[in-house]
Parts: structure tokens; sequence; C-alpha cells
């Protein structure tokens, strides 16, 4: 009896060690207090079963090991209990169904969608995020920070450029992968403001550790704000030009932009762009003295010319694609500008 | 030199490694020069790959893994069987192809032990790497290759063949059978271990590094990765032939080699585990083969399976790959763990000199298992992004399997109960594992549960759970089993006094590892990462100065081993005083194991029966059923 006594203390002090532990990282989505509530009934169930376990194991070590002159003596041939037997294999079974369905409860509350959803594309490139707002009209915006009004809901539409990453915001609780050929889904209601870290979760290739993003939740005004400066093309800022072709400060403008919206500071560092990668080379040092059409070939077909240091295969080879004529124009000046 | 080159061995062997290289050059420059290719003969890759498949297999022709098979289909006279394949006289026999499954058992657990610490070294690079944020002695490709490498080797070169290993010597001895039901096949499933793990250590020399997908190898990433991903392709061919074989040999030998008398319900619960893991491995094995036949296929000539963006009509499904990968790999985890489950059965029943309790019960939730098993492998996809509904149900199957699990956990602690308990190295290796793998347990329920596994999916939480199932699981109670058996295969006693002393380090250094990735897991850090943010800091330096002195308390295992076997006391024929018949004969065992055909006369488990046998060396004719205590396993409380 003392040892059920032991083990009910152990229990209460294991559940509210558990309890008062700090576990997740911020809370600062909808879907994050239902997630935590179900990791603490799983403590609170855990830890008796656990304890069992353990205050068997000790209390027979304690109790009935081998003593002096005992060396030739065995137990008692107790071969089984069948009430024992269909009680420890009813109560667990019992216990994991009731689980399961609390899980799906709780599944269903953090996945259903919600009214005024907001919808933001979100693309995986090796090794980077591009956060896509569409704003009707066919307008859109691009950026490799992801901004969110707090109190809306939004669905992420998920895709991938390449291979199989992971989105994930840790603070938001909720993770899909991004699978070629196929768009994935998750919804979040942010609510707390803040910056908070977005991770790739899925092993993605040698820039997976680099390959992070943040996520800012704004106030709603302040969204809007963001997102009208983001529609701004950056070149009107600079007036003048009226038409024709752009000048060479206003390509750089676009270029620079460019360089932040393809995620080109995932893998390499530029001072100018605020990016410091190190999968690729260092563009403020490699970049010295090199022809705009050089920097062209090497942003198009970059096994082309390989630096010394680096793998080949690693950066992806369809820019040419997945940028525009304009966009990739900028960067060639943008580029050769700045590491003059 | 000629005689030396005709006979098997390695002189042959050697020979024929040169045969296989030259005739994978030749066969792709002329295959190439069919279709017209510009540069026919210089194609490194596509001999690369030839030569990984063609390689091995000449190896082992040369070895002579083959000849007798050979010999037969070609109608000639085979060698006629002598036995002087069988037994070992020096260390030299351990080098040849042998035929005694006691030589095979072995040869099986001393090249996994060695993969064991080829694997326990590239993580303890990872965890120098991970000691502090930011990146210090690997690249970070190096370190996605050392994260690939040390899973796969302890995986498929450790493990799994490690309890091949054991139940080799020691099944045939449990049921009373001179050797397994196919020698040959055996010396050949063993053979093809030390290729498929030399490959895959090799895969660091290839150019653009060891492979770097992961032990999951998921495409895309694996088919558009650098050359070294061919080594794990092709290496995990070899080994999982290798375990197929294996598996079809334990399942002949156990249905129809057992000793007269031994009838399902006396058999050991080793028997049962390796009878329920041998089910799931010929099951199971062929669907990871079929994904990396895949994987290969699409890398050498461009199937585009997975090719979602390019391929004809874009319809390349990636998630196929994951459902045909854990198709096998989940039950690769029960494979992994069932063979554990029988040595623990064994060891707990003997030192606590009582029968296992619900030996019926045991044996049917091992079979429970191995069902339930194939019903849950898409809970490794929650967030894969596969068809939403799917995971309802895998998540209650794979809640549900917890039960038979539980069932043993609960049997395993009514055994210990009022029992007389024997606490030596096995033993404490048995109670330690009771521990750790009920953690693992509970930490596996919890990740069933599907809201949470999507936020701790692909974290630490998961490195911390496999480890609690694998190590503290798995390599518990491969220590438990290679401590209690030492003394039968080797004929010596280990140190006890080392045995305690590294179950100490081991049960401390593991815990401080593995317990904090579990807080770190939830807290965000992503698992497979070789840089992470400030803010774990802390937690990875202290594991990695834990990891550190786990691994230095391995070479206390290392030492105890390796001197003993040597040098320690003569063992005794049965100094457990366990009624299993392997311990009816001397340590080590004779060449043919038995010199009279055993009988079974009762269950394997009646410690404190009075006058109770499992088995007499006396033929059936001869041998009438003893009276009281040696009945069968009655069910139900006895007193």
């Amino acid at each position: 009896m003392q040892m059920v006594a032991i083990g009910l203390i152990a229990s209460a002090i294991g559940i509210a060690i558990a309890l008062s532990i700090h576990w997740f990282p911020a809370d600062a989505a909808k879907q994050d207090h239902p997630i935590d509530t179900l990791y603490d009934v799983l403590m609170i169930c855990s830890v008796p079963i656990f304890v069992l376990v353990a205050t068997v194991v000790l209390y027979s070590v304690w109790a009935f090991r081998m003593r002096p002159g005992q060396e030739d003596q065995d137990g008692p041939p107790i071969h089984g209990n069948t009430r024992l037997e269909v009680i420890w294999t009813a109560i667990p079974a019992i216990m994991l169904v009731s689980l399961c369905s609390y899980a799906y409860a709780v599944l269903h509350d953090v996945e259903k969608s919600r009214k005024n959803e907001m919808v933001v594309n979100v693309r995986g490139i090796q090794f980077a995020w591009q956060f896509t707002y569409p704003l009707g009209g066919g307008k859109q915006v691009v950026s490799n920070q992801l901004y969110l009004p707090k109190d809306r809901p939004v669905r992420f539409e998920v895709t991938t450029a390449d291979v199989i990453h992971s989105f994930w915001v840790p603070a938001f609780r909720m993770k899909t992968d991004t699978v070629p050929g196929i768009t994935t889904q998750i919804r979040v209601t942010p609510t707390k403001l803040g910056s908070y870290p977005v991770v790739c979760a899925e092993l993605c290739g040698l820039g997976h550790a680099v390959m992070r993003s943040t996520a800012y939740v704004v106030t709603p005004a302040a969204f809007s704000a963001w997102l009208a400066r983001q529609q701004a093309p950056p070149a009107a800022a600079g007036g003048g030009g009226g038409g024709g072709a752009p000048s060479g400060a206003q390509l750089a403008a676009v270029g620079k932009q460019a360089f932040t919206s393809a995620g080109c500071g995932g893998c390499h560092t530029l001072a100018d762009a605020g990016a410091s990668g190190t999968v690729g080379p260092n563009l403020g040092t490699m970049l010295k003295g090199q022809s705009q059409d050089e920097i062209r070939q090497s942003i198009v077909s970059p096994n082309a010319k390989i630096t010394k240091g680096f793998p080949a295969n690693v950066m992806p080879p369809n820019f040419a694609q997945t940028l525009s004529k304009q966009q990739l124009d900028g960067l060639v000046a943008y580029l050769s500008q700045v590491s003059k | 030199m000629t005689a030396k080159l005709r006979a098997p061995g390695w002189y042959r062997a050697g020979l024929f490694v040169l045969l296989g290289t030259a005739f994978s050059y030749v066969i792709v420059g002329i295959v190439r020069t069919a279709m017209h290719e510009h540069t026919p003969w210089h194609d490194g890759t596509a001999i690369l790959t030839v030569g990984l498949l063609a390689v091995p297999l000449f190896f082992l022709v040369g070895l002579g893994a083959f000849d007798y098979w050979f010999y037969w289909a070609a109608g000639r006279a085979t060698r006629p069987e002598d036995h002087s394949s069988h037994g070992a006289h020096s260390w030299k026999d351990y080098f040849r192809v042998n035929t005694d499954h006691k030589v095979i058992g072995i040869q099986y657990v001393c090249t996994s032990f060695f993969f064991l610490f080829v694997g326990g070294m590239l993580a303890m690079l990872m965890r120098a790497e991970l000691a502090q944020p930011g990146m210090q002695f690997v690249s970070t490709q190096g370190f996605n290759g050392l994260v690939s490498v040390h899973a796969a080797l302890l995986i498929f070169l450790f493990v799994i063949p490690v309890f091949a290993g054991l139940a080799n010597f020691v099944l045939p001895l449990m049921i009373g059978a001179p050797d397994m039901a196919f020698p040959r096949l055996n010396a050949l499933s063993f053979w093809l271990l030390p290729l498929a793990g030399i490959m895959m250590v090799s895969s660091f020399l290839a150019p653009g590094g060891a492979f770097a997908t992961g032990w999951t190898a998921y495409a895309p990433l694996s088919t558009d990765a650098p050359t070294g991903q061919l080594f794990f392709t092709i290496a995990v061919q070899l080994a999982g032939a290798s375990s197929i074989a294996t598996a079809l040999n334990f399942l002949v030998t156990i249905i129809t080699m057992r000793a007269p008398g031994m009838s399902f319900f006396r058999m050991p619960l080793l028997v049962w585990a390796n009878f329920s893991t041998s089910l799931l491995v010929v099951i199971a094995t062929p669907f990871i083969a079929a994904s990396q036949f895949f994987v290969l296929l699409e890398r050498a000539l461009g199937f585009q399976f997975f090719d979602a963006f390019v391929g004809a009509g874009k319809n390349g499904s990636v998630l196929m790959y994951q459902h045909v990968f854990w198709f096998y790999s989940h039950p690769a985890v029960y494979i992994m763990m069932l063979p554990g489950f029988g040595i623990i059965s064994e060891v707990l029943s003997v030192k606590a000199r009582k029968p296992i309790f619900g030996y019926r019960m045991m044996a049917f939730s091992l079979i429970a298992i191995v069902v339930l098993g194939f019903t849950v492998w898409a809970h490794h996809m929650f967030v894969s992004g596969m068809q939403s509904w799917i995971r309802i149900p895998m998540m209650i199957t794979t809640a549900i399997i917890a039960v038979p699990t539980g069932i043993k956990i609960f049997s395993w602690l009514a055994t210990l109960w009022r029992g007389v308990l024997h606490i030596d190295t096995p033993m404490l290796f048995a109670l330690g594992f009771l521990i750790t793998f009920t953690l693992g347990g509970i930490s596996g329920v919890m990740l069933a549960m599907v809201p949470f596994d999507i936020h701790v999916s692909d974290t630490y939480f998961i490195v911390a759970h496999i480890h609690y199932v694998l190590f503290g699981g798995s390599l518990f109670t491969i220590f438990a089993g290679v401590y209690y058996w030492f003394p039968k295969m080797t004929g010596r006693m280990y140190d006890e006094r080392l045995g305690k002393l590294h179950f100490w380090c081991t049960f401390v250094f593991f815990n401080v590892t593995f317990a904090p990735m579990h807080v770190i897991g939830i807290q965000g850090m992503p698992r497979r990462v070789a840089d992470y943010a400030q803010q774990w800091a802390g937690m990875n330096l202290m594991i990695s100065i834990a990891s550190f002195l786990l691994g230095l308390s391995m070479l206390v295992f290392l030492y105890n081993m390796v001197v003993s076997w040597r040098l320690g006391p003569r063992a005794a024929a049965n100094p457990w005083r366990a009624l299993t018949l392997e311990w009816q004969v001397s340590s080590p065992p004779p060449i043919f194991n038995f010199d009279a055909v055993p009988t079974v006369v009762g269950g394997p488990y009646e410690y404190g029966v009075p006058g109770a046998v499992h088995g007499i060396f006396q033929s059936p004719a001869e041998a009438v059923p003893a009276g009281a205590g040696a009945g069968s396993t009655t069910h139900g409380a006895e007193h």
C-alpha cells in the first residue's frame, strides 16, 4: 500500500511539474490554445502511467532483490491472472480511444475555415520562402517576409518550386509540407502582435538549416499600409521618367526588390540588401569586376561557372523562367551596381 | 597461385572484383555505343551505377557464396558435404563463407557492432558541430551527410542485423535444431551485409559527398541529389535482400525444425518474437526495395516517377514514394523492436526466477503488433499533404497499437512481482529498458495525436522519440541479450563490474542526451539542421557533452567484450540456471548443437515449479512426460 501512496504522490508531483513547465514557443494564434491544452491533457494521462511503471520497477528491485542465501531459490510459479490481464488491456484501450476522440475534435477546431478568410500564397524555393498576396484584378504583392494582420483568419496556399519543404511558424503551431505538383493548405488566425520565426522543417538540401524567414503580425492598419507600400512600383519614388526605357536607377531598384523576393539572400551574402546567407558565394566580394553578361549568365545558368569551394547543382537553374525579363534586367543592373 | 585463384576465398574474390569492374565498364560502353551517345566510354556515373550493382555480386561469387548452387544448377558434381565449413577453429574461420549458424551469428553480431561504432562516431561528429550555433567543423552538406549515413547505418547495418545475428546463434539451439533450415542461404545473407555497410560508408568518398537526404531519401530531393545517393539506394537493396533471406530462413526453421514435443505454445518468447519479426520482414521489405528501385530508375534512366514539373504530363507523384517507403519503414520499427521484446522476456523470466506472466497473451500481443503494424504507416505523413481523412484512421490504429505493447510492459512488471531478482548486467539493461522504452512509448502515443504531431513533426521531439525507442528500447535489449548469451556464445564470462559500470553510464548519459531533445523540439527546433537559433545554445551544449560521455561509456563495453572473450574465466554450461534448451548444452555449444535430439516436455519458463523440466535429451519414444510441474503453461492463478 505504501507503494500506491508513493505512486500517487509521485504522479501528482510529476503532473504539477509537467503543467508548470513552459513547453511551447510564443502563443500567437487562435490555433495554439487547443493544441497546447491537448498537450497538457496528454501529460496528465502519461505521467501516472510512467510513474506506475517506474514505481513497480523500483519497488521490485528494492523489495524482491535476491538476498544472500537465496541464490538457489525461485519465485512463486504464477503463470498469469486473467482479471488483471483484462484490466490492463481494457483500461488503456478506453483511454486511447477517448484521447483519439478528443484529438479529433481539436483537429477539427484548428483546421476549420473561418469567416473573412484572407489568402496568402506560400512558395518554398531552395532555400527561401516567398509570400504572395493576391490583390484582385490580377495584381499581387510578393515578399520574402510574411506580414499578417492581427485577428484576421489566413489560409496559406502552399506550393514549391523544387523539392519538398515544410512551412512552419512554430508560434502558430500549424505546419504543412510543400509538395511538388500539388497545393497544400493550412489555416491560422494570428492573435498576438510580434515577429516570429518561419522555419523550413523538411530536409530540403544543403541550405535547409538556413531556410528561414520572419512572420510579422501587425495591426490591420499597419498591414494595409505595408501592402500599399509594396504595391507602389519601386521606381515611382524616383519620379521623372514617364514611360520609355527605365533608367539605370529604376532598374536597380527593381532588381533590389527582385533580389529580396526571389530569395537570393537565403543563400548569398550581400550587405546592400541586408542578406547574410552562406550557402552560396558572397556576392559583395565575388562579383567585383564582373561584366553584366557574366552576372546574367551566373543567374540563368548557375552551373556554367562554379565558384571554387562551392558545389555545383545547388542554385536553382530556372531563374530565367521564374523571374520576369524586367526583374532579371533589374537584378543584373542592381548586382553590377552594388559590386562595383 | 592459380589454385588459390580458383578455389573459393579472398584471392578469388579479389579477382572477381576486378572482373566485375571490367564488366561494368564494358557493358556500359557497349550499351552507350549502341545508343549513339557522344562519349560512350567516359560516363563515370553510369559506370558507377552498374558497378555498385555488379561488383558486390561478383565479389560474392568469388568468395564462394554461390558455388554449391552453381555446381548443382550446372549439373556438375557438387562437393559432398564434409562439414568442413561448420564451426570455427581460429579467427580466420570467421572470414570465410561458413554455414554454421553459430559462426554466422557471431559474424553478424561483430559486423553490426562494428557499424554501431562507425555510426556512433558519425553522431559524435554531428554533436560536435551542434555544440554551438553557427558552423564550426563541417559544411552544411557534410552535416546532412552525417545525419543520413548515421541513421542508415544504425538502422540497416546495426539494429536489424544484430537481432538477426543474436537469433541466428540462439534460435536453432532454443528449438532444439542442429542448424538453420538453409545454411548456405544463411551464409549468403550474412555476406551481403558488410558489402552494404562498406557501400554506405564509402559514399563519403563520392563526388559531391555522402548521401545527404536523410535515411528517408524523399523524392524528389533524392532523385536530384549528387552521386552519393546511389550508394544508399543500392546498399539498401543489399541489406534488404539479406533481411528477406534471413527472415525466410527463420520462418522455415521455426515451422519445420522444432524438436519433438515443442508445440508453438512451448516455444520460448524469443522464438515467437523472431517468428513475428520474420513475418514483418518478409511482407514489408519488398516495399522499401521498390521505393529505392524507383529512385534508381529515375536517376539512372530518367523514368520521371516523381517529377511534377517537367515529366510527361507533369504528373509525377512524390507522395507515392512516401507511402511505399513508409509501408516498409513503419513495420521496420517493429522489426527493430519485437526481437528485443523476445530478449527481455527471456532475461526477465530467468533473472526474476518466475514464469513469464501471461505467456499466451505475450505471444498473441506479438501477433497483434504484426497485424496492426501494417495499418499505421501514414502516421509519418500527417503533414505531408496527403488526403486529410487518412489521418484519422491512422491516428486510431497508431493509438491502438499501444495496447498490445502495454500488455507486454505490464506482463513484464507482473513477472518481476514477488520474484527473486538477480540484478546483474543483463537484468539491469532489461529493467532500464522497461523505464526508457515506456517513455518512448508514451511519446509515441502523443505523436499519434494529429494536432500535436502537426506541431512537432520534423522537430527534435521526433529525434528524442526515435532514440528513446531505438536506443533506450532496441539497443538496451541488445545489450541485455549480448551480456545474457555472452557465456554461451564465447564460452567465457564477462566482467560483471565493468558490465554494471557500462549500464549506469549508458543509462544516465542516454537520458541526459535525449530527454532535453523533447523540450527543444516542442520549442521549435527542427531536426536535421546544421545550425540553430541562439536560444537553444545552452541545451545543445549540454546534449553534446552528454553524448560524448555516452560515446565514451561504449568503450567500457568494447573493452569488456574483447578482454573477456580472450581472457575471461571459463563459463559453465548453464550459469543462469535457465530452462531453455540452449543452456542445456556446453558453452560454447558442440559443433552440431545436440549430441542427442532433445524432446520437449514442458513450457520454457517453469521457474518455481518443483521438478520442472523444459527439454530432456532422450528420443520421444523413451520420453515419458514427467509428472507434476512439467505440465503446460496453464493460464490463470495457480495458488
